[in-house]
């Protein structure tokens, strides 16, 4: 077992996560929780598949999942900005109607046949560098390195432009922003359908690029959870829900790859005489979610940081409160 | 443009009558709110209809088919409810701990839990073989319910204590108990390397109806069992505890006003760990009602998403633990018949599309929609 390898190989994992945990970023800091997240991205893993397999084009499938995805996390939109519901429960029901609706419109989609995939690329001079250029630029796919400049991109939008300031207000303070002439509703719509399309793009990463095919529910085997998590541990910046996503990434790779040899560092490797040790194993990445989720929630506490001032409050013109 | 006379015209403002909302000043009638619960779900078996027929299918005849699977006869009828008993439980489960506004989304896992804290008796074995029945009962109860508590401990304790978000924490729990199960199954307690253990001895089976055929014929062939008795108490011990004492008083109104509630000096972190150890406990039971009352044995996929079910359950049922009982019978049928539908995610898609248009309709119990012509607002 190579460690490179397996760290190569969980940067591309990690990708997913980063992609879902951007989304959700963008959107819980215009103040709507979207527990949806899961449910988007198998709609956009399924019709990202679907389409890819039918037109022979990856990158029109890539579109599509993550136009569709956003279409759907309006459904959210809806219920949660408009008609003032607990956004919990409507991220809930979100989820359960997009994981459905991926479920019957991918009936058969399993068996659709080969998919083309989103093309890998070595860059030429960084992937010399030791020990980083063989895990971050060596033979990734292209969605990789879309994630590496995804990062930067969104900490400055965020944090340094005026879009990213409006973004800020509404997630912080609606009505203030709202008395500054801010459209409340119109913008936290936005970053739902915003959401919506990292969702998508996260799903579409996984059945066309990283782990191809259309495995109904096990497509995204509680990705789109972890990512949720991920969220409050990266204290909603971008740039720590890009370590964090690594090193999940990693970690899920790891828990794959350590069965295989028999022997680790030059000792037996015990996961491989007892391969029943494996669902001990399969539980970690779970179980590090919690984990995380507590030290992400005590560090808000000490730091008197934490989530957007207006997450999960719905926004009522007119009245008292946020 | 020709309409420029008037500012920022867009269609919405052509038209002869404008929607106001008015809120409501006092929470609408009884029978206004079910008959709003009663039309939302016509509103989503009419989108799922949709669907359907976009997706190929023939709406019409794919519900007239649900209807007859699972109502059509005593056999069918009893069959929907074996499906509906573990929905109740994991319903009240719901109930409870949502009318705290506590989102355990774990019941799935407190199912799996429940159900290897039940297989645990019978196969550690805790019991001989050849005890009693109602031992084998009492103890496979206790014990369901014991590990459904302790799985619903931890995001409890993770929530009162760290303030870690409990709709995430349970469901990782979910993925935690099945791996946790699988791994009894494949490693511990197989039967000849099969992914499953040997069958339960008779006496640790909940007894069925079909048990008293010889008495009573009628119920020949009936798979209906104990666990429906156990599914009522549940309810009415939910109810009373909800509605007829002082903590079921305190969880109501942490749900309502946690503020309000810890100015009363309510601990809200001692409520949130017993609440998520007794809404884990009753989800346990449903698991350990399935495990001795239909399985008979411990192994994978027990659960069609019973745990996630209980959750539309629960908010269909308005979180009256009495009304959880017909309304789970309702999704006992769409599980049931719904093994025979193509697209086979149809129930689960409808199970979404229900919920969707539920939560949607709760807007109407708050505010009252007027149409108002445009002359008159002046």
């Amino acid at each position: 077992m190579d460690i490179l390898i397996v760290l190569q190989a969980g940067v591309a994992t990690g990708t997913i996560l980063l992609f879902a945990t951007l989304g959700g970023i963008f959107s819980e800091r215009s103040g709507v929780m979207n527990l949806g997240m899961e449910g988007m991205m198998l709609i956009g893993a399924m019709s990202a598949f679907s389409v890819a397999t039918s037109t022979g084009n990856p990158w029109l499938g890539l579109l599509v999942a993550m136009l569709a995805a956003g279409l759907i996390s309006q459904v959210h939109a809806f219920i949660s900005i408009t008609l003032q519901a607990d956004q919990v429960v409507s991220g809930l029901s979100l989820g359960f109607l997009a994981t459905g609706l991926a479920l019957v419109l991918g009936e058969g989609l399993s068996k659709a046949g080969t998919v083309p995939l989103i093309p890998s690329y070595t860059v030429p001079l960084l992937s010399q560098i030791p020990i980083i250029g063989p895990v971050f630029f060596t033979n990734q796919k292209l969605l990789v390195y879309l994630g590496y400049i995804m990062v930067p991109l969104a900490w400055y939008y965020i944090n340094r432009t005026r879009p990213g300031l409006h973004l800020r207000a509404v997630g912080e303070y609606p009505s203030a922003a709202d008395s500054l002439g801010i459209n409340v509703y119109r913008l936290r719509y936005f970053y739902v359908f915003v959401g919506g399309l990292f969702a998508g793009l996260a799903g579409a990463t996984i059945s066309l690029a990283i782990s191809p095919g259309w495995f109904s529910e096990l497509t995204t085997a509680g990705q789109g959870w972890i990512a949720i998590g991920l969220v409050i541990f990266a204290q909603w910046d971008p740039v720590r829900a890009a370590v964090g996503s690594y090193i999940f990434g990693a970690l899920r790779r790891l828990v794959l790859d350590i069965q295989g040899p028999n022997v680790i560092f030059g000792l037996a490797n015990p996961f491989y005489y007892n391969p029943y040790w494996g669902f001990f194993l399969e539980m970690l990445p779970y179980a590090f979610t919690i984990i995380v989720l507590v030290v992400g929630s005590r560090e808000a506490i000490r730091k008197r940081l934490g989530a957007p001032t207006a997450l999960g409050v719905p926004y009522i013109r007119g009245e008292r409160g946020l | 443009m020709a309409e420029s006379g008037l500012p920022r015209a867009n269609w919405l403002d052509r038209l002869p009558y404008r929607v106001m909302l008015e809120p409501r000043l006092k929470p609408p009638s009884r029978f206004f709110s079910l008959m709003l619960s009663f039309g939302s779900v016509v509103v989503a078996l009419l989108i799922g209809a949709i669907v359907l027929a976009i997706a190929g299918g023939d709406p019409w005849a794919t519900y007239a088919h649900i209807v007859k699977a699972s109502f059509g006869s005593v056999g069918v009828l009893s069959d929907t409810m074996v499906k509906a008993i573990p929905l109740m439980i994991v319903g009240l489960a719901c109930t409870l701990a949502f009318r705290m506004k506590l989102w355990n989304i774990g019941a799935e896992g407190q199912f799996y839990a429940g159900a290897f804290g039940a297989s645990a008796v019978v196969l550690a074995p805790m019991l001989p073989a050849d005890a009693p029945g109602w031992l084998f009962i009492i103890c496979m109860v206790a014990a369901g319910m014991l590990m459904g508590a302790a799985w619903g401990f931890v995001p409890g304790i993770l929530k009162a204590r760290f303030n870690v978000n409990e709709v995430i924490s349970t469901l990782m729990m979910n993925y935690i108990a099945i791996s946790w199960n699988n791994y009894w199954i494949y490693a511990v307690w197989t039967e000849g390397g099969f992914q499953m253990s040997k069958v339960f001895p008779k006496n640790a089976w909940l007894p069925r109806l079909a048990d008293y055929a010889v008495e009573i014929p009628f119920f020949r062939g009936l798979t209906t069992h104990f666990g429906l008795v156990l599914a009522v108490i549940a309810a009415v011990v939910v109810w009373l505890i909800l509605y007829r004492s002082q903590w079921g008083y305190e969880i109501r109104l942490v749900g309502d006003n946690p503020r309000a509630a810890e100015y009363a000096g309510i601990s809200i972190a001692r409520n949130t760990v017993l609440v998520m150890m007794l809404s884990g406990a009753l989800a346990g039971l449903a698991g350990m009602s399935e495990i001795t009352g239909v399985v008979h044995r411990l192994q994978g996929s027990i659960s069609p998403g019973y745990g996630f079910t209980g959750i539309i359950v629960a908010w269909l049922a308005k979180l009256n633990p009495y009304a959880v009982i017909p309304v789970s019978i309702l999704f006992g049928a769409l599980i049931l018949a719904g093994r025979e539908i193509q697209p086979s995610g149809i129930p689960k898609m409808m199970n979404g599309v229900i919920l969707v248009c539920l939560i949607a309709s709760d807007f109407l119990l708050r505010y009252r929609v007027r149409l108002v012509r445009r002359g008159e607002e002046a």
